[in-house]
């Protein structure tokens, strides 16, 4: 039905999307969004070649451990965010480039 | 049919994923990756991985995304109805994307690619959990100890008085 060519374009699409998103973005929460957008296409990548290779289950097995390392990904980064606009006010990536207060 | 409903679940995918990282206002930014990740769990679900969408569905739309709303909010003064935000550098970063998905789109269209059939599985819940728990148990328990990790990390990173 759907060849493999199919998913790998989607992905291809949703990762160059996500990089976009990364480059492009000055608010930190709208960049972890870009990874989050990476971290999906990555996956879509796991399991479309899980499938039409002749569905071994091992690339489902990456794909919920990447979905895991989303998860504490996510929650780390909005850990450090708030931290930071509690110290600076402001959440832009080009604003914060000392480690100091 | 099916072939109707993947184009479609594809070009959700797509355009709302286009909306997450054009759009200015950052809450509406959010609300469309909630479309994308739904769309992503389609796919899911055409590739024959059930309990991937079913995890899909869990932790990215009930965990990550409620983790990013809530970054928004509590990074925001609540008076500003349009959190916006602008962009930078757009032409460079749209013109470095556009050639990395032509990259892309050429070597995934060039490379002979080796596809062996399967048929469908009844469901895949079994056999995940016979892997993670046999050839993938040190995977496993490693990621398990990560999450507690970033669970205590994230705790300590966000109290008030550190």
């Amino acid at each position: 039905m759907h060849n493999l060519e199919s998913y790998l374009f989607i992905s291809a699409m949703l990762f160059c999307l996500g990089v976009f998103g990364v480059m492009t973005r000055r608010n930190a929460i709208a960049v972890l969004m870009g990874i989050e957008l990476i971290l999906n296409a990555a996956n879509i990548n796991f399991v479309a070649f899980s499938k039409f290779n002749g569905m071994n289950l091992d690339g489902h097995i990456f794909g919920l451990l990447v979905i895991v390392l989303a998860a504490a990904e996510a929650a780390v980064a909005l850990a450090i965010i708030i931290n930071m606009y509690n110290n600076m006010n402001s959440i832009n990536v080009d604003e914060a480039a000392r480690l100091r207060q | 049919m099916a072939e109707f409903i993947f184009w479609f679940i594809a070009a959700i995918t797509i355009i709302s994923a286009a909306f997450v990282v054009l759009n200015n206002q950052l809450i509406y930014s959010a609300v469309a990756l909630l479309f994308t990740l739904f769309g992503v769990a389609g796919l899911y679900v055409f590739l024959w991985a059930d309990f991937i969408a079913g995890v899909q569905i869990l932790v990215y739309v009930g965990g990550i995304l409620v983790l990013v709303i809530f970054g928004i909010m509590l990074t925001n003064k609540i008076k500003s109805v349009r959190i916006s935000h602008k962009s930078m550098q757009q032409g460079v970063g749209g013109a470095i994307s556009l050639w990395l998905f032509i990259f892309l789109y050429s070597a995934l269209f060039k490379a002979p690619w080796v596809i062996s059939d399967a048929v469908e599985p009844s469901g895949t819940v079994r056999e995940i959990g016979t892997l993670l728990l046999t050839d993938y148990l040190l995977p496993f328990e490693v990621i398990s100890v990560l999450l507690l990790g970033a669970l205590i990390g994230a705790a300590v990173l966000s109290r008030e008085d550190t």
